[in-house]
């Protein structure tokens, strides 16, 4: 006997999965502050959700607590606002019991790096196929000001006034460790490029995490600017490119070559390099994504940006749909008395 | 010799020796062959903390109890009619519970110096006199089983292995039992392994046959079978009847079933039962901790499946404040806690009574839900579909308190008929007319079941205070009192739904003992005990309790005195004098032991003659 919900998760959609952006809109106010950079990510959100061809029924976000969790909210598909940090956990669960779904994650540097960490890196190394979106602002914001895990080193904040003394996380570095398949890195102000890594997320089979610089404009404003303004964003970030050498500057005259697996700055002008000599992207090579990524918090080198990794591994969804369909295709599975009469069982007549 | 033969009522005998004996192993198949000639059995595995501890010491001693007979068995029993001791320690740590004049089998190969030691004996218990007592029967069960076994072709390991299977043997002509069910496991699990069937079932019986020729037994005892009703029965450990539970109940909703779950002593087993049921296309998620144990349980119920997540004292701490996620989501969830001693890690293998509070108030905010208990380990059974169908009809999280006591001792489960048992039914909405997520069925108050994947249903919930019926975020300081008050009435209006409390003796009087879980058995034993003695005494057990049946305060009213025996200091005391302003006279222990028969009927008697 089939379920309803079996039912319902191979039920075809009714009519033609076509869609504009404003079918995703909730209709209800946005609330985050205005210049925030939510509202950035959360209009490309909309923008490539018709692109994606997902009937809106089978899309759900599912958010923790922070200012990004308020995420789900605005889209109008299925949508769970959780507990602090738990939303991963969450969506586990509802992703093994319906692969059917595709399934978003709006989070925060503190719901997910801090307290929702063992979750987050236990999602990355199952590989189950979720799209997470970090909404990276180096800051505690829903409760005010407080530094997190992303706060770099003598940040002051409300619960460091003399400076903040943890190292952060490096996000990208801490994903490529515990597995994630997708690794990538945007930002809040260029919102072609979120376009791009957002549908690769969501095109990738597997765990996809994206963390986004974001603005907060009221507890840590300009926090990323020199990596994402105009006049500095060249000089000092670096585009990941597959199968493209890694070249950046205001005039593209400097570019990242290896030293033995130690990047380095070389310039393209004074006749001791060219760009045969540079390090060139390969989104498969699991060991220069942890290279590439370690370049995150060193000054002497430009911030990397881009997809780090994107390797297709099967999925831990998978697999249990794969355990179930062997071992209850086997004859004679499913049948309950089975279950309950075992071979120490015995009869009174 | 001529044997004499004795007739019992029911006999206690207890397995014991180091924890590579295999005790635990004869002690099943002793209890399954006692079920299978129909007596009625209870038996209590009683087993180290430590995974493997030293070989011979006092703290490796593993046993396993067994109370069988003629009538209904409530309990393993309090003190042993047979003790089985293959080494020097578990003659020690056991003798305290063996009967005067009880029969005492001994290994005398586990009493050499270096046991002697290990146990901390100065002289040998079985020569020094130190057991008179006691009817202490030594025997060197080591060479018996290498005499018979001198022929085949086994190793010296595995020949000296097969003592327990001797020794069972033996108990099998003391108490009149037929080998041919522990043959027919042999066969099953050594099948492919000729030489080993072989010598077990040889070995098996010698057992029989030696002290059927033996001088030293004297009397073979016999146990009628008991009156219970026909069918198929077969012994079960709590733990595996919730695992089995769980997924009947998701076959008579005809719904998949998940569990979200961490291991965690003494409930880990359900998630070993569960883990290995693929074939019923149950689903699991061993969690990377207890929290994403019950998380990743309620996303699966948000897609609608049953859902459950298994723990014990500590999980349960760490789960509340996913719980109270579920209440105010008011998704379906079941949460079997399989009480242990606390608090902390307390005692892990122990069990107690002690997470009524927390399953009555442990969570942040107003945020009733119900509990049941289960009385046995067949019970599980019964209380994980009865926790399952009010968590499906009323859309919300329910606590299964059961202990480690009924999780992993065993009694003789009737295997329902499945047609037997009714549907459970789910309200899932698939029509977008009129939908809002939080729109309630008028009778129960449960709220409409939209899953993802429903076209024209799409809708977000969350943990923020619902506005009522369309389920929005609001503030407004009304609305949350109104939904404060639904939240509870919806619980409250669940005791139409579930069975009176059943008295048994007068209906009114003196005394009442009230009990709830898994100490039904002491107290029936004892209540049964005290009535067949012409004692004053009334008794009433609760499964159900958030909300406690809806009779339950007449009850109490009717009574002068009310007991309430308990493994806590007083949690259901508590609550019932908050709940009716009823006081009660406790009976509260905490000591890592299930409660006994006697502790019941000693404090009974103590409070009879003050009356008089």
């Amino acid at each position: 006997m089939n379920t309803v919900v079996d039912e319902i998760r191979f039920r075809q959609h009714e009519g033609t999965v076509e869609y504009t952006p404003k079918d995703f809109k909730a209709g209800i106010d946005v609330r985050w502050c205005a210049g925030c950079g939510g509202y950035s990510i959360l209009a490309q959100v909309q923008r490539i959700m018709p692109t994606l061809g997902i009937p809106k029924e089978k899309i759900a976000f599912i958010s923790g607590i922070g200012c990004s969790s308020r995420f789900p909210y605005y889209m109008d598909v299925f949508g769970v606002h959780s507990l602090h940090g738990r939303a991963i956990a969450i969506a586990s669960g509802l992703k093994v019991a319906r692969p059917d779904l595709s399934l978003w994650i709006a989070t925060g540097d503190g719901d997910c790096m801090s307290i929702g960490g063992n979750h987050f890196i236990h999602a990355c190394r199952r590989n189950i196929n979720l799209n997470v979106l970090m909404f990276n602002n180096e800051v505690y914001s829903l409760t005010k000001g407080q530094y997190s895990p992303t706060s770099q080193q003598g940040q002051v904040t409300k619960s460091s006034p003399l400076g903040v003394l943890d190292d952060p996380f490096n996000p990208a570095s801490l994903a490529l460790g515990s597995g994630a398949s997708f690794v990538a890195r945007g930002y809040d102000g260029d919102p072609k490029y979120l376009q791009y890594l957002f549908e690769r997320a969501a095109k990738h089979n597997g765990f996809s995490f994206v963390e986004i610089y974001t603005n907060c404009v009221i507890y840590n404003d300009g926090a990323f600017d020199l990596f994402t303004r105009k006049d500095t964003r060249n000089e000092h970030s670096v585009m990941l490119e597959h199968g493209k050498p890694l070249i950046f500057g205001d005039n593209k005259d400097k570019g990242i070559k290896l030293d033995g697996f130690t990047p380095k700055v070389v310039s393209l002008t004074d006749g001791k390099y060219s760009v045969d000599d540079l390090l060139v992207h390969n989104e498969k090579d699991s060991t220069l994504a942890f290279i590439l990524a370690n370049m995150t918090y060193n000054q002497e080198l430009p911030r990397p940006m881009g997809v780090f990794q994107a390797i297709e591994r099967t999925t831990y969804e998978q697999k249990v749909e794969d355990q179930i369909a062997y071992y209850s295709g086997k004859p004679g599975a499913g049948k309950l008395e089975n279950l309950l009469i075992d071979e120490d069982s015995w009869e009174i007549k | 010799m001529e044997k004499q033969v004795q007739y019992l009522d029911e006999a206690v005998i207890r397995f014991a020796g180091d924890s590579g004996d295999g005790m635990q192993l004869v002690g099943t198949l002793f209890s399954n062959t006692s079920g299978s000639v129909g007596n009625d059995v209870n038996t209590f595995p009683d087993y180290p903390s430590e995974i493997r501890a030293p070989e011979g010491t006092l703290y490796g001693v593993s046993a396993y109890q067994i109370q069988f007979g003629q009538k209904r068995v409530n309990t393993p029993g309090n003190k042993i009619d047979l003790l089985v001791a293959m080494n020097a320690s578990s003659l020690k740590v056991n003798l305290p519970h063996v009967k005067k004049g009880g029969l005492i089998i001994a290994n005398s190969a586990g009493f050499d110096d270096k046991n002697l030691k290990l146990a901390r004996y100065e002289k040998n218990p079985l020569e020094d006199n130190s057991l008179s007592d006691y009817h202490i029967v030594p025997l060197n069960i080591s060479n018996i089983v290498k005499e018979e076994l001198k022929d085949s072709t086994i190793s010296p390991k595995h020949v000296d292995r097969t003592k327990n299977i001797f020794a069972l043997g033996m108990t099998y002509w003391l108490y009149d039992r037929p080998l041919n069910h522990t043959e027919k496991w042999l066969e099953g699990k050594f099948g492919k392994k000729a030489d080993i069937l072989a010598s077990n079932k040889k070995v098996l019986k010698a057992g029989w046959e030696f002290a059927n020729k033996s001088e030293v037994f004297k009397t073979q005892y016999k146990i009628k079978r008991s009156d219970m009703k026909p069918g198929h029965y077969r012994n079960i450990t709590g733990n595996n009847a919730a695992a089995i539970g769980l997924v009947v109940a998701a076959h008579k909703a005809n719904m998949p079933l998940f569990l979200g779950s961490y291991p965690i002593t003494p409930a880990t087993e359900i998630l070993h039962f569960i883990s290995g049921y693929k074939q019923f296309k149950v689903k699991h998620l061993q969690a990377e901790d207890e929290i994403a144990g019950v998380c990743s349980a309620i996303g699966a119920s948000y897609g609608g499946y049953l859902a459950a997540t298994t723990t014990s004292g500590p999980g349960l701490s760490l789960k509340v404040e996913a719980i109270g996620l579920a209440v105010i989501l008011e998704l379906p969830l079941v949460i079997i806690d399989v009480q242990r001693g606390g608090p902390s890690t307390g005692l892990p293998t122990k069990p107690e009574q002690s997470d009524l509070f927390m399953a009555m108030y442990g969570r942040h905010g107003e945020a009733p839900l119900p509990i049941v208990a289960a009385t046995s380990a067949s019970d599980c059974f019964d209380m994980t579909i009865e926790a399952a169908r009010i968590a499906i009809k009323y859309m919300t999280p329910v606590i299964l308190l059961t202990d480690g006591y009924i999780a992993q001792g065993t009694n003789p489960w009737r295997i329902p008929n499945l047609d037997e048992l009714p549907d459970i039914k789910p309200k899932f909405v698939t029509n977008p007319e009129g939908f809002a997520p939080y729109k309630r069925d008028p009778q129960t108050l449960a709220r409409l079941w939209a899953i993802p994947g429903t076209q024209g249903l799409e809708h977000r919930i969350g943990g923020l205070e619902k506005e009522d019926i369309t389920g929005l975020v609001s503030q407004d300081p009304a609305n949350h009192q109104k939904m404060v008050n639904i939240r509870a009435k919806k619980i409250e209006g669940i005791a139409n739904d579930i069975p009176l409390a059943v008295v048994e003796g007068e209906q009114q009087g003196d005394l009442l003992i009230l009990g709830w879980g898994g100490t039904y058995g002491a107290i029936k034993d004892a209540f049964d005990k005290l009535r067949s003695e012409g004692k004053k005494v009334s008794y009433c057990h609760l499964k159900h309790l958030n909300p406690f049946p809806k009779n339950l305060e007449q009850i109490l009213k009717s009574f002068k005195r009310i007991l309430i025996p308990e493994l806590n200091m007083g949690q259901l005391k508590s609550i019932i004098r908050s709940t009716y302003m009823i006081d009660s006279i406790g009976l509260n222990k905490v000591q890592g032991l299930p409660l006994k028969a006697y502790e019941v009927e000693d404090k009974v008697n103590e409070l009879l003659k003050v009356k008089e």
